[in-house]
Parts: structure tokens; C-alpha cells; sequence
């Protein structure tokens, strides 16, 4: 009698954690299966009101994809995009590795507090300071150039890279350091030589996590960039694409997913050791 | 108070089995303790006994009543854990409360209960305060506070002197043992710590790789024991043991003396030994060494107490031996404990 | 600390001394964020002061007169109004969701790599985009979700909800979006804090005796709570200065129904060329930002729980 009551508990238990699980999932990834979906259907398929949308009315068509690549500037947005992203991951290690070491080691009591600081000036949002930069940017002569995107994203990016790092350094054991200065290193030998490489899982997620928030960003770009093909891709395909009254919603589609898809599977390996140096530094 | 009894319980892991088809039976106000190296199955064994695991078969049986299936607070049990396992963000006197809470008794109830917990421990003062502040030792007191408050038929403790100092350590058997004599509840203990478990326990059961393979008084399982496992997982130094033909040869440092200790008309068996090292330990010298032909080339030790004052040094030839009575043995290929009489 | 005979190699002295080793590695870092961060935001408080256009040359100080017109502007009480409804709306779903969805993930069980990496979709895939995908979603005429409940005889066939045209539809469809977005990362943080409470804790809960509510309530939550504050935190901050979402979906329509602050801003000082006004808008945002600074020092400091 007790063992099943007991099963009945469990299997409803069971059954309920599936179907949330099921609820949260299709609530969360179905816009992304909805522009799979979309960018292979024709045209005429898509803008037929009478046609069930669930299925390929017509036969699926790489259409909409060579419209993209061919009679857009997608493309060159991607390669803007990507080499913006480039320049800013390595001013962002080139900044925030020796910084986020120094708030680790070597300043005791002030160095967490500092951290928190320069961690809230992530919070500082685009939106405030967009319209000085507008002025600021014009005035340095980089109005429309990927410049000023290179120029102004470590000012987001520094601050929040420098807190992960400064959580990652903090798991690397003091003994090491120690050894290797006892070994004739100096302590800045010893973090080039020792620390560094070691923390190489830590340094690659903010590589990873500074690239997409490079691709993340919206609001400097719009601001920054006027002529097409300067455009960032984040940028490009609302204000580009989307214009007047016909949208070509399957090229669209196409463009969202060839973006959203590779930052997806390169952020989905990264994304346990993410969160374990966020909220090492924040819960410590 | 009551009995505890699995009836071969077992517990299968993926492609592991962590507890083989074990038969234990607990007395009513015994102290038992679990005692076996690291992964030998003894805190899974304490986990199936408290609900927190599931047996793969076997059955649990806690006063009369087969509580297998049942959830840990339909089994009218309490635990300690090694790390305590104080709620963090509670007072000591919430956490000592919480159990009462569940049961939904009355405020002034728990109080009186809860006080009662405390003073039967010292902890009055600390009422207050929440676990961080605590030390070790208080918040050992405080789990064990909890564990008294609902008045349960059994205790289950898993390691909860483990993460004190040394010196504090005795202390807490100590009163440990003195506070379970005076509930008089049924404790199973589990620990790794084979001096803890001597000094400790009415009866230990020892465990390794999931089986049990004594269960005895202390006594017992020192001056007795079933196998030769047994035989060098308890004492400290262990049991020396000869192998030859077949036959393993056992007996403790302790009872490897000079012949000229021994009485003259006393049945002795010699075992001469070069030595190679002693240690001083001030009660005691362990000397270390090893047998002479016709004994097989075993390391030996022997435990010599200050009072025998035979000048022993390394490099030198000693003629010591063992009474015929003390001596054990155990089946080459089994290791089991040969029955019968030393000859 | 000197190098031994001539095999180390010889570095400058000032490398040995940690304080000055430390200051010269935080330095770069700092003075970057300070010019560019610190001073466009002193800049932005100049600007609202000022008479400054995107096509002016000099800058005229004004005094609060920029505030003073925002103050009788009854758009930008509109967008104060909507960008706190949209904000705490947001944030509780998110809280509450991403609670369920976290304790949902906390065991393990086959396929959860693929649950996972589903549910953090709209986290990685840039706001702009996946806003997009939303647009499609939302469609007047083409939207799936009016098909859908027309299918389920829900709404009758000549029906149509127009989700991004009609006010309250609108606010919430803005607000359903953004909730989709930030949903990824609160529950990943809040499964991160539940993942850290011991399972000792666990166990002992269920020895003494708590059930599933009891458990929740008075021994999960109160644990998990300062990393939830820390979610909280971050999505009140990412939803308030937000206005992509509201950009692509609606550009603040109907008629500024659903036109917040950052939104505002955007209009009126880049569009609209008048940047001290939008400076002055964007200031706004401001006091919410200490606000979450302090409750995010707060929570650091009180997060020993163990």
C-alpha cells in the first residue's frame, strides 16, 4: 500500500517536472525554430494567409539565403562585425588580465572594493551615455568609421571582463605564484609565466563572452555608424532590412539564425565556467 | 529506544555496489558503531537507515516496523552530520526548533523543548547567535541539540567528530558517550577512526568494500578477530602477520616481547628478529624489524612498554617471542580466521 | 628579492614591489573606464544643462531649462510611468520563472545538455535579432500565435489580435519579450546559487522533518536569496536603460504607449537632434543605477550565510 502511494507521488512528480521543462523550452527556443522555419520557405508560401504555417506548403528553398548574401550587404556586415570584435577582445586583455590580477592579489581590503567599483560601471547603460559619445565621436573625426566601435566597447566590456578575471585569479593557489617566485621569478614573471597560462580557461570565456557582447550591441552602433556598409550586423538587419512595408521576412529570418546559432554553441561551452567567475566574485 | 535491523540490504550504484547484502541487528540502547576505511559503504549504510537513500534490495527495519519505503521523518529518526549541517541563515534556537516546526507544536512547547536540548549540552547562551559565529565544538553541540530536541528511537551520527581538533576531540567522546548512557537511545555511529570506535562503541561492525566482516564487542574484534582485514584494520601498529604454507600467522606488537619478559615455564613461540629501527614514543618503543630464518623474511614490529627496559638497537639480533595462546590464524587463501585452538 | 648568480633574469627593481606592480597593472584599466565612462557621463550632465544640438558648434549654459520642459512634457511622463511598469512587471515574471525553471534544472537527467542549451538561446543570440524574430511572431496579419488561436477556435477566423498596434497588447507583448530575453541568465544564476547549498542541508531538512513547501519556503528560498537579489538586480538595471527591445517592436508606439525613458531619449536627442534635452531625459536613468549600486554593495557584504 505504502510503495504505491508512493509511485503515484513520484510518477506525477515526474510527469510535472517533464511537461514544465517542455513549457519553458518551447516558450524559450521556439522563436529560433520559428526563423529556421521561416528562412527556407518560398516566398509566396510564407505570405499566403490561407496556408497552415506548421508546414512547407511549398518545397523548402535556399532562396531567401542567396538574397542575403547576394543582394545585401549582410555579408560585409558579419566581416564588420567580426573585426570589431577582434580589435576589442584584444584591447579588453590588454587591459582588464592585469587588471583583474591586480584587484586578485595584490591590493588586499581595497582591491575587492575596488572591484565592485569598476564592476558598477558596467551598469553605467549605453543609454546615458550615448548622447555625449555622439558629440564626442563626431568631434574625433570617427562618425560612421568601426573605429569609434572599437574606440567606445571596452568601456562596457573592461569592466565586466576585469571582474571575471579577478574571480578566476582568485582560484589560482597562492603556492603556485610562491613557488615560482622562490624559483627566481619575479611576481610579474611568475603572473606572465605561471598565472597566465594556467588561467587559460578563464581568459578564453572572456574572450568568448566579450565577443558576444560585441555582437550584442545595439545602441552605440546605431548611433555611431550611418552608411550601410558600415554597419555592425546587430545593427544592420533591424534598420537595414527592415524598412518600409515589405519585409523580406525569410532572408530575415536567415540573417537572425546565421548569427544566433555559432555565438549560441561557443557561448553554451563557456557558459558553466561563466557563471562560476561571476558569482565568485560576487558571493565571496 | 529501539532495535535496528537491515535484512541484506544492498545498495547498487552505476556499475558499483556500495553495500552487499548486509544483515545487521541493533539492540535496544546500544551505542554500534560502523567502522571501515573510506568507500567501504559505511555512510550509505547510515543514509538507507535514515530514508536518504534508497535501497537496490534488502529491507530496513526500525522498531518492528519495515520502514524501507518510507521518507526520513515517517521513520521517527534523527542524524548528525559530519559538517553538521546547520541551517546557515537560522538562530541556534530556530535550528534547534525546526525540527518541532515541522511537527507543528505549539510555540511555548518548543520552547520549553528546546531550552531542555540546550542546557543538556551547555549551549544556553548561544540561543541567539547564528551557526557562523560558532565555533566547532559549539556547533557540533548545537547538531546534537537538534538531533535530541524531537526525542527520536534512534540517533545516527556520521562522522560528527571528525572536523574537530585533536584536543578537543577526546573531550567530545567524552561527553558523547556519557550523554547517550544517559538517554539510553539506539546510536549507530559511523567512523573511520578505528581508536574512536574502540573507545566509543558497545559493539562495532566492521565494514570494507560494502561487506561486513566482524561484528563484535570491541573486545572481540581486538583480541579475535574474523579475518585477516579485521586483524590489521584495528590496533595501531597493526597485527603483524607471517605467511607460510598456507597458514598466516598473526599477533599483536604488544605480545611480541623479549623471551625474558615472559615467565620461564610460560609456552612461548620464538621469533628471533634483526632490528632496524626504533621510536621512542615515551609510554612505549616501537621496534621495527625483521624475522630471522627459520621464519619467512617478514618486517615485524613490536610494542615494548616503558617498563620493559631491554636495551634494543638498531643492527642488533633479538631473541623475542609470543605466548602460544596469543598467537591467531588465519587461512592463507581466504584470510579467514582458522578455527580452532593455536598449536 | 634578488636573482640568484647570472641564470635568473634580471628585471627592473620597481617589478619586485607589489604596490607599485599592482597600481601599474590597474592603471591602464582605470584610466580607460575614467575617460570613458566617467567623463561622457559628466559630459551628459553638462549637456542637460546646456543648449547643445547635434548640429551646434558652441554650448550655451540654460540652466534647468531642458528639465523644466521635460517636466511639462506629458510624453516623458508617459515613458517614466511605462518604463517602471515595464521594468517591475518584467522582473517579477523573471524571478518567479526563472525560480521554477532553476529547480527544474537542478537534478540531472538525460538530455539536459539539449534543455539547456535551448533555454539559453535568447540570452546569447543578440537582443536586436532575436527582437526580430519576435516582430515575425507578432505580426498583424502573418503572426503564428493568431493562427494558432484560431486554430484552437480560441478567436474567431476573422479576428486578429494586432500584438505590437494595440496599447495594452503592446505593453505586454514588450514586456513578454523582454522577460524572454532576461529568463536565460536569471535562472542560470539562481541554479548556480542553488547548486551551492550544501546537500547536507538538504538531508537535514528531511530528517527534521520539512516538507516540500516548508522546505521550499523557509530553507531553499531564504538560501538562494542573495543571488536572486543579484539576478534581480541585474535585470532591473538591463530592463530599465533598456530600448532595443522596445525599438525593434514598436519604436515606442502606438502613439508613445510604450515609449520608456532610454527610448525617449534615443528619439528626441539623436533622431530628433536635440541632444540636451535627450541628455537631460537619459539622466533620469540615473537614480535607479545608485539605487541598484548600493542594494548590490548591500547583498556582497551580507552574503557570508556560511
Amino acid at each position: 500500500m505504502q510503495a504505491g502511494g508512493l509511485n503515484v507521488k513520484a510518477w506525477i512528480a515526474r510527469t510535472g517536472h517533464v511537461a514544465l521543462l517542455t513549457a519553458f523550452a518551447l516558450f524559450l527556443a521556439f522563436p529560433f525554430y520559428w526563423m529556421l522555419v521561416t528562412a527556407f520557405k518560398e516566398t509566396t508560401d510564407l505570405l499566403n494567409v490561407r496556408n497552415n504555417p506548421f508546414l512547407f506548403n511549398a518545397p523548402p528553398t535556399l532562396d531567401n539565403l542567396r538574397v542575403l548574401f547576394g543582394d545585401t550587404e549582410f555579408g560585409i556586415w558579419i566581416l564588420n562585425t567580426l573585426q570589431v570584435g577582434v580589435l576589442v577582445v584584444a584591447i579588453t586583455l590588454l587591459l582588464s588580465v592585469p587588471a583583474g590580477y591586480a584587484l586578485a592579489r595584490l591590493s588586499g581590503r581595497w582591491g575587492h572594493r575596488l572591484g565592485i567599483a569598476i564592476f558598477l560601471t558596467y551598469l553605467v547603460p549605453p543609454t546615458i551615455l550615448f548622447i555625449p559619445f555622439s558629440r564626442i565621436i563626431s568631434a574625433l573625426g570617427l562618425q560612421d568609421s568601426m573605429w569609434s566601435l572599437v574606440l567606445v566597447y571596452p568601456s562596457f566590456t573592461v569592466p565586466f571582463c576585469t571582474w571575471l578575471l579577478m574571480g578566476f585569479f582568485k582560484t589560482v593557489p597562492r603556492d603556485i605564484e610562491e613557488a615560482a617566485m622562490v624559483d627566481g621569478l619575479s611576481r610579474f614573471g611568475a603572473f606572465v609565466k605561471v598565472v597566465v597560462p594556467i588561467s587559460s580557461a578563464g581568459i578564453l570565456t572572456v574572450v568568448i563572452f566579450t565577443l558576444t557582447l560585441v555582437m550584442q550591441e545595439f545602441v552605440y552602433g546605431l548611433t555611431f555608424i550611418t552608411s550601410s556598409s558600415h554597419y555592425t550586423v546587430s545593427v544592420g538587419v533591424p534598420t537595414f532590412l527592415v524598412r518600409g512595408d515589405v519585409y523580406f521576412w525569410g532572408s530575415l529570418m536567415g540573417a537572425c539564425l546565421i548569427v544566433s546559432i555559432p555565438i549560441a554553441v561557443l557561448y553554451n561551452l563557456f557558459v558553466d565556467r561563466f557563471v562560476a567567475g561571476f558569482t565568485v566574485g560576487a558571493v565571496k | 529506544m529501539a532495535t535496528v535491523e537491515t535484512r541484506t540490504i544492498t545498495k547498487r550504484f552505476e556499475g558499483h555496489t556500495a553495500v552487499d547484502g548486509i544483515d545487521l541487528l541493533v539492540k535496544e540502547g546500544e551505542f554500534l558503531v560502523l567502522l571501515g576505511p573510506s568507500g567501504c559503504g559505511k555512510t550509505t549504510l547510515l543514509r538507507m537507515l535514515a530514508g536518504l537513500e534508497t535501497p537496490t534490495s534488502g529491507e530496513v527495519v526500525i522498531d518492528s516496523r519495515i520502514v524501507t519505503r518510507l521518507p526520513p521523518r515517517a521513520r521517527n529518526i534523527a542524524m548528525v552530520f559530519q559538517s553538521y549541517a546547520l541551517y546557515p541563515h537560522l538562530s541556534v534556537f530556530k535550528n534547534i526548533a525546526f525540527p518541532l516546526h515541522a511537527v507543528g507544536m505549539p510555540r511555548d512547547e518548543i520552547r520549553k523543548k528546546v531550552e531542555w536540548a540546550a542546557s543538556m549540552f551547555g549551549i544556553e547562551r548561544l540561543l541567539e547567535r547564528k551557526p557562523r559565529q560558532l565555533s566547532g565544538g559549539e556547533r557540533q553541540r548545537v547538531a546534537l541539540a537538534r538531533a535530541v530536541v524531537r526525542e527520536p528511537v534512534v540517533f545516527l551520527l556520521d562522522e560528527p567528530l571528525s572536523n574537530l581538533d585533536a584536543k578537543l576531540r577526546t573531550a567530545a567522546r567524552d561527553e558523547l558517550q556519557q550523554f547517550q548512557r544517559r538517554l539510553g537511545t539506539t546510536t549507530i555511529y559511523v567512523t573511520h577512526d578505528q581508536v574512536e570506535a574502540m573507545g566509543l562503541g558497545d559493539r562495532i561492525a566492521v565494514l570494507n568494500e560494502g561487506r561486513m566482516h566482524q561484528l563484535g564487542t570491541p573486545l572481540e574484534v581486538y583480541g579475535d578477530p574474523a579475518d585477516t582485514f579485521v586483524a590489521t584494520f584495528i590496533g595501531s601498529p597493526p597485527m603483524n602477520l607471517i605467511e607460510s604454507d598456507h597458514v598466516i600467522t598473526g599477533f599483536r606488537p604488544e605480545q611480541y616481547l623479549p623471551r625474558a619478559a615472559f615467565a620461564a615455564d610460560e609456552a612461548v613461540h620464538a621469533l628471533p628478529f634483526v632490528v632496524n629501527r626504533v621510536e621512542n614514543l615515551g609510554a612505549d618503543r616501537l621496534v621495527y624489524g625483521t624475522l630471522e630464518p627459520p621464519s619467512p623474511q617478514a618486517r615485524v614490529i613490536s610494542r615494548l612498554p616503558s617498563t620493559v627496559t631491554v636495551a634494543v638497537q638498531p643492527g642488533e639480533r633479538h631473541e623475542f617471542a609470543v605466548r602460544i595462546r596469543d598467537l591467531k590464524h588465519f587461512d592463507g587463501a581466504t584470510g579467514l580466521k582458522k578455527p580452532g585452538p593455536a598449536r | 628579492m634578488t636573482a640568484a648568480g647570472g641564470a635568473a633574469p634580471r628585471v627592473p627593481g620597481w617589478l619586485h614591489d607589489e604596490q607599485r606592480l599592482g597600481t601599474l597593472l590597474l592603471a591602464p584599466a582605470i584610466v580607460y573606464i575614467a575617460a570613458l565612462v566617467g567623463f561622457p557621463f559628466l559630459l551628459a550632465v553638462f549637456y542637460s544643462v546646456s543648449d547643445a544640438t547635434v548640429g551646434s558648434r558652441g554650448l550655451n549654459f540654460v540652466g534647468l531649462r531642458n528639465f523644466r520642459e521635460i517636466f511639462d512634457d506629458p510624453v516623458f511622463w508617459r515613458s517614466l510611468q511605462n518604463a517602471v511598469v515595464f521594468t517591475v512587471a518584467s522582473q517579477l515574471l523573471v524571478l518567479v520563472l526563472g525560480k521554477m525553471l532553476a529547480m527544474a534544472l537542478y537534478k540531472d537527467f538525460r538530455g539536459k545538455w539539449l534543455v539547456r542549451f535551448l533555454i539559453l538561446l535568447p540570452w546569447v543570440a543578440p537582443i536586436s535579432l532575436g527582437s526580430i524574430g519576435w516582430l515575425w511572431i507578432l505580426d498583424p496579419v502573418y503572426s503564428i500565435i493568431n493562427w494558432l488561436l484560431q486554430a484552437l477556435r480560441v478567436i474567431g477566423p476573422t479576428d486578429r489580435l494586432i500584438w505590437l498596434g494595440q496599447p495594452e497588447l503592446a505593453m505586454l507583448s514588450v514586456i513578454a519579450v523582454n522577460v524572454w530575453r532576461l529568463l536565460p541568465l536569471a535562472t542560470v544564476i539562481i541554479l548556480a546559487g542553488l547548486s551551492s547549498i550544501p546537500q547536507d542541508i538538504h538531508d537535514a531538512a528531511a530528517v527534521d522533518g520539512a516538507g516540500f513547501w516548508r522546505h521550499l519556503f523557509q530553507i531553499t528560498i531564504p538560501l538562494v536569496m542573495p543571488i536572486m537579489l543579484v539576478a534581480l538586480l541585474f535585470g532591473i538595471v538591463f530592463t530599465f536603460t533598456d530600448m532595443i527591445v522596445i525599438y525593434v517592436l514598436t519604436r515606442g508606439g502606438p502613439y508613445d504607449t510604450t515609449q520608456v525613458l532610454a527610448s525617449y531619449a534615443f528619439f528626441t536627442g539623436i533622431m530628433g537632434g536635440d541632444l540636451a534635452t535627450g541628455a537631460a531625459i537619459s539622466l533620469f536613468l540615473f537614480p535607479l543605477l545608485v539605487a541598484a549600486a548600493i542594494l548590490f554593495l548591500t547583498v556582497a557584504r551580507r552574503a557570508e550565510v556560511a
